[in-house]
């Protein structure tokens, strides 16, 4: 997926200018404070996070929705799952 | 069943006390059960007088940022500029720090082991280490925990 991802988030979490490994630390802390079935968004910096955060996502039990690059900011939508 | 990961940390320099720590807080996040066994100089890491100072060493290390000759690097007050560059580096990129990362892999359930054995042989009182650790434990202990581990690492 890429561009145009019409999802509405329930929660957003910004984790611009943070590296490794906290960007999915702080996406796991804000995913255990929303329902099964909302939107997380989350917004960063690290290109690292391009793969860890589908790995992270579906390692977890979340559903990967997609993601979207702007220049150096990356913004990614995951789904809780459990 | 969960995926379980077993962790031997066995240096105590700043650029090694990472790896185990940075894997540690990742699986956590990705529901994995976490074990780190902290031996011999990797005991630093979780000593409550070292672990906010660990050190780089300028000596055998050619991939130092600024590499320099090992006669240099054993000159005096080396150690500690090559330490405050790695840490300023790191600040500079927004590493957490180690106690930083600790106190994540901590509240993420990892379990933290000081090593029973490096605790006698190096003459460490307990008390020495930070309070997240769990007690000691020996090899067999460790082993027991590690056998059903999906991943171990030895860093």
């Amino acid at each position: 997926m890429g561009d145009g991802i019409d999802v509405k988030a329930d929660s957003v979490l910004d984790v611009k200018g943070l590296c490794c490994p906290m960007p999915v630390v702080k996406a796991k802390k804000a995913m255990d404070a929303i329902e099964v079935g909302q939107v997380l968004e989350i917004i960063g910096t690290d290109p690292g996070s391009k793969g860890d955060m589908p790995a992270w996502a579906n390692r977890a039990g979340h559903e990967f929705l997609g993601s979207t690059e702007d220049g150096e900011v990356f913004t990614f939508w995951v789904k809780k799952g459990k | 069943m969960t995926d379980r990961i077993a962790i031997i940390a066995s240096k105590g320099t700043l650029d090694m006390a990472y790896p185990p720590l940075i894997m540690a807080s990742t699986a956590a996040t990705m529901d994995m059960e976490v074990g780190i066994f902290f031996t011999f100089y990797g005991l630093d890491i979780v000593n409550k007088k070292k672990y906010a100072n660990l050190k780089v060493a300028p000596v055998g290390n050619p991939a130092m940022p600024m590499p320099v000759p090992n006669i240099i690097g054993m000159l005096p007050g080396m150690t500690a500029m090559a330490s405050k560059m790695m840490k300023d580096m790191m600040k500079k990129a927004n590493m957490p720090t180690i106690p930083e990362l600790i106190k994540v892999c901590h509240e993420s359930g990892v379990k933290l082991w000081p090593c029973e054995l490096t605790l006698q042989v190096m003459s460490i009182n307990p008390d020495d280490l930070i309070d997240e650790v769990e007690r000691s434990c020996g090899a067999a202990a460790f082993l027991d925990y590690a056998a059903t581990a999906n991943i171990s690492l030895f860093i």
